[in-house]
C-alpha cells in the first residue's frame, strides 16, 4: 500500500512538473507573431502588354533592357539577362497578356532545396538569393516547379537571376518597382490575405469577365504572387500539372526517415555482428 | 616525430622515409602500354576542358540549359558513380558484420576502389559547381540547409570518404612499416565500417531523394516516391557486379600482385556473389514492379518512353537476374561476368532515366552531352584508374601484408 502511495505521489510530481513546463513552453511559443507574407496581385485582364514593367525592373538590378516584344506564338521565357517578362497568348477571349516571374511560393522548393540557405524565404514574403553563400550547385532550378532560377552559364563568378520582389525596396518602405511602374493597374502590392480578398471580389463582382480560379491562391500549397486571367490558366502557358500541396512536403517522408536510420542501423549493425561472431570461431577452428 | 622516422627508415630497407617516398612515386613498370597511349591524350585534352570551364564558365563547355541544370556531370559522374562505388559498404558489411571471412581477400581492393570514386565523383562534382569556393560553406556553417537533401549528401559524402580513409589506412601503415600506426588504425576498422554502413545506406538512397522535388518534370515512369529505396536496393547489386567487373580485371593486369591462394579463391567469390547480385535484383524488380502497378501506368507503356522502360526493367534487370541465377547454379564464371556486365548497363540506364533521359524528356529540346563533357568524364575515369594502380603496385592491397603484421585483417582476433 506504501509503495502504491508513493508510486502515485511521483505520479503526480512528474505530471505537474510536466504540465509546468509544458506550459511554459507554449507560452514561449506563442510570442512570435504569426508571419503575414507581403504578395503581388497581377490582373491580366488590366494588363495592356507595354512591357513598362519590365523596364522597370532591368533599370533596378542593372540588367540589359528588352530586347523584344510579346509576340503571338513567341513564348518569351525569364533567363540569365531577365527576371520578368510579358508573353501574349491568342486565347477563347482574344489577344491576353500574362505576367511571368518568380511566384514566391509560402514553402518554396527552391529554398528547401538550398543546402547553403543562400535561396531563402524571407519573413516579408519575398524569397531572395544571397550571394555569398551559393555554391552554384542549381538544385533549387532541379527542384522549382515553375522553372525560375536560372544560372549565368557562361561567367567565371555565375549568380542565379530570379524576381526578389525588391527585397530591399520593401526594406525601405517602397512598393516593388514593377508595381510601382504599372499604370494601368494590374499590379497590385500589400498583404497576401488582403490581395486574396481582393480577387475574390473582383470575381464575384464581374463574375463574366474572369475566369473562376486565382492561380497562387493553393498552386504548389499557396504562392506570394496571385494571378487574376478572364481564360483558364492553361489557355496562357501556365503549368496546371503543379500540385496543390508544396513541393517541400515530398522530401519530408525521407528527410524524417533519417534520424532513425541514424540511432537504429548502428544498433542493428553491432548486434548482427555479435550474433555471427560464432562464424568466424567455428572457421578458425577449421583453418 | 624523430623517432618514428628512424622506425620508417629501419623498416623500409634502410633508406629515410622521404627517399623511400620518392622512390615509390617513380614509375615502376613499362611507359608505353596501350592503356597509357590511349589514356594521357584525353587526360590532358580533359584538363585543358577544365581550363576553359574555370576560365569562361560551365556554358562554355557544356551543353547545360536553364531547364535542364544537370547533366552528365552529376547524372553519370555522381549518381551513377556512387551506385558503383556501393561494394565498399556491401562488402564491408558481408566481411565485419555478418563475418563471412571468404570475402576478406577483397576487402582492401573493394574499399580502394570505393574510395577513390568517392574522391573522384566528389571532385567531378567540384567541376559541375558554379561556385565551388563557396563548397565549404555547408560545413563550416554559413548556412546550414537542413531541410535540404543535398545538405545530408555533401556531408555523407564527407563522412563517408574519413570513414573509408579509415578502413583503409592500416594498408598505408604497412606501406610504409609503420608499425604503431597501423595498430592504433586498426582497432578504428570496426567502428569506421558501421559508420560507413549507415552513411551509405543513407546517401545511397539520398541520391535518389535529390530527385523527390523535380515530380512534374521526371518521366512518370521513372518518378515516384519510391526512389530512394530503389536507389539503395540497386547499389547494392550495382557495387557487387562493379566487384565482380573490376576483380576479374585486376586478377588478370596484376597478376603478379596477388597470392597464389587468393587467386584461385576468386572464382569462389564471384560464384558466392552471384546469389547475393540475384537476390537483391529480384527484390529490385519485385519493387520495382509493386511501384508500377501502385503508379497505374499502363498506358504509358505504348509509347517510346514505355519501351524504353520495358527494356530497362526486361532487359537489364530481369535477364541480368537470370543469368546471375542460372550461372549460380551451374556455377558458370564467365556467364556470371556477363551478367556483371550487363547488370552495370542497366544501372547506368537507369540513373540516367532519372537525371538525364526521362527529365523533362517532354520538352521541345532536349540536353545531349557535348563531347567536352564526355572527354571530362574519361579523364577523370582515367585519373582514378591511374591512382588505383599506382597504390596497387606500392601497398599490399592485393598481395599479402609484410610479415611483421599478425592479424592479416583488423579486427578478427
Amino acid at each position: 500500500m506504501g509503495t502504491n502511495r508513493r508510486n502515485f505521489l511521483k505520479l503526480l510530481g512528474t505530471a505537474g512538473f510536466t504540465m509546468a513546463v509544458g506550459k511554459s513552453f507554449g507560452a514561449l511559443a506563442k510570442k512570435k507573431s504569426p508571419v503575414e507574407f507581403y504578395g503581388i496581385l497581377y490582373d491580366s485582364t488590366l494588363c495592356i502588354g507595354c512591357q513598362a514593367c519590365e523596364y522597370a525592373c532591368a533599370e533596378e538590378y542593372g540588367l540589359q533592357e528588352p530586347q523584344d516584344e510579346p509576340q503571338i506564338g513567341v513564348v518569351r521565357k525569364t533567363d540569365e539577362t531577365r527576371r520578368l517578362v510579358i508573353n501574349s497568348y491568342d486565347t477563347s477571349k482574344g489577344e491576353q497578356y500574362i505576367r511571368v516571374a518568380c511566384n514566391h511560393c509560402n514553402q518554396p522548393a527552391c529554398a528547401s532545396a538550398c543546402l547553403t540557405k543562400a535561396m531563402l524565404k524571407t519573413e516579408e514574403g519575398p524569397v531572395i538569393w544571397r550571394e555569398d553563400k551559393c555554391m552554384g550547385c542549381r538544385y533549387c532550378m532541379i527542384s522549382c516547379p515553375f522553372d525560375i532560377p536560372k544560372f549565368e552559364y557562361h561567367s567565371a563568378n555565375p549568380k542565379i537571376q530570379k524576381c526578389r520582389m525588391c527585397y530591399e525596396r520593401i526594406q525601405d518602405g517602397k512598393i516593388p518597382a514593377c508595381v510601382e511602374t504599372c499604370s494601368e493597374g494590374a499590379l497590385i502590392f500589400g498583404k497576401r490575405s488582403e490581395l486574396l480578398e481582393i480577387a475574390k471580389q473582383r470575381i464575384y463582382a464581374e463574375p463574366e469577365k474572369y475566369n473562376h480560379e486565382i492561380y497562387g491562391e493553393t498552386e504548389a500549397g499557396g504562392t506570394s504572387v496571385l494571378y487574376l486571367a478572364s481564360v483558364p490558366f492553361h489557355e496562357l502557358g501556365f503549368n496546371t500539372k503543379i500540385q496543390k500541396t508544396s513541393y517541400p512536403e515530398l522530401t519530408k517522408g525521407f528527410l524524417y526517415s533519417v534520424p532513425a536510420i541514424f540511432v537504429l542501423w548502428p544498433a542493428l549493425l553491432l548486434g548482427l555482428r555479435q550474433a555471427t561472431k560464432d562464424n568466424h570461431i567455428k572457421e578458425i577452428e577449421n583453418e | 616525430m624523430s623517432n618514428t622516422d628512424i622506425t620508417l627508415a629501419r623498416d623500409n630497407y634502410g633508406s629515410s622515409i622521404w627517399s623511400f617516398l620518392i622512390k615509390e612515386f617513380k614509375p615502376k613498370n613499362k611507359f608505353f602500354t596501350p592503356f597509357n597511349i590511349i589514356s594521357i591524350p584525353i587526360m590532358l585534352l580533359g584538363l585543358g576542358i577544365i581550363v576553359i570551364r574555370f576560365w569562361k564558365g560551365i556554358g562554355s563547355v557544356t551543353n547545360l540549359t536553364q531547364e535542364v541544370p544537370w547533366g552528365l556531370w552529376i547524372g553519370f559522374d555522381v549518381v551513377t558513380g556512387v551506385a558503383f562505388a556501393g561494394g565498399a559498404y556491401v562488402i564491408t558489411f558481408m566481411v565485419y558484420i555478418l563475418n563471412m571471412r571468404n570475402f576478406r581477400s577483397i576487402v582492401r581492393v573493394t574499399v580502394l576502389n570505393g574510395f577513390l570514386a568517392y574522391i573522384f565523383y566528389a571532385g567531378a562534382l567540384l567541376l559541375d559547381l558554379g561556385r565551388p569556393w563557396n563548397v565549404i560553406n555547408p560545413i563550416i556553417g554559413n548556412g546550414f540547409g537542413t531541410s535540404s537533401v543535398l545538405f545530408l549528401v555533401a556531408w555523407h559524402f564527407l563522412l563517408y570518404i574519413l570513414a573509408m580513409l579509415i578502413e583503409f589506412s592500416p594498408v598505408v601503415a604497412e606501406w610504409l612499416g609503420a608499425r604503431r600506426a597501423r595498430f592504433i588504425l586498426s582497432g578504428m576498422t570496426v567502428g569506421a565500417v558501421i559508420f560507413g554502413i549507415t552513411l551509405s545506406t543513407l546517401h545511397q538512397s539520398g541520391l535518389g531523394a535529390l530527385y523527390l522535388m523535380a515530380k512534374d518534370k521526371i518521366h512518370p515512369l521513372w518518378y515516384s516516391e519510391f526512389i530512394p529505396i530503389l536507389f539503395f536496393v540497386s547499389s547494392i547489386f550495382a557495387g557487387l557486379s562493379m566487384v565482380i567487373f573490376e576483380g576479374s580485371i585486376s586478377n588478370k593486369v596484376f597478376f603478379r600482385q596477388i597470392d597464389k591462394k587468393n587467386h584461385t579463391q576468386h572464382n569462389t567469390i564471384i560464384h558466392s556473389l552471384s546469389k547475393i547480385c540475384a537476390g537483391a535484383m529480384f527484390a529490385y524488380l519485385f519493387l520495382q514492379v509493386l511501384v508500377f502497378v501502385h503508379g497505374k501506368h499502363w498506358d504509358l507503356l505504348n509509347s517510346p518512353m514505355g519501351f524504353w522502360y520495358l527494356t530497362e526493367m526486361i532487359g537489364f534487370v530481369l535477364v541480368p537476374m537470370v543469368l546471375f541465377f542460372l550461372s549460380y547454379r551451374n556455377t558458370n564464371i564467365l556467364m556470371i561476368k556477363v551478367a556483371a556486365i550487363i547488370t552495370m548497363l542497366g544501372i547506368i540506364i537507369n540513373r540516367l532515366n532519372i537525371s538525364v533521359i526521362g527529365f523533362k524528356w517532354d520538352a521541345a529540346s532536349h540536353y545531349v552531352p557535348s563531347w567536352m563533357e564526355i572527354v571530362v568524364t574519361l579523364a577523370v575515369i582515367f585519373t582514378e584508374i591511374w591512382i588505383f594502380r599506382w597504390i596497387i603496385n606500392r601497398m599490399p592491397v592485393l598481395r599479402a601484408s609484410p610479415s611483421w603484421v599478425k592479424d592479416k585483417i583488423p579486427d578478427q582476433q
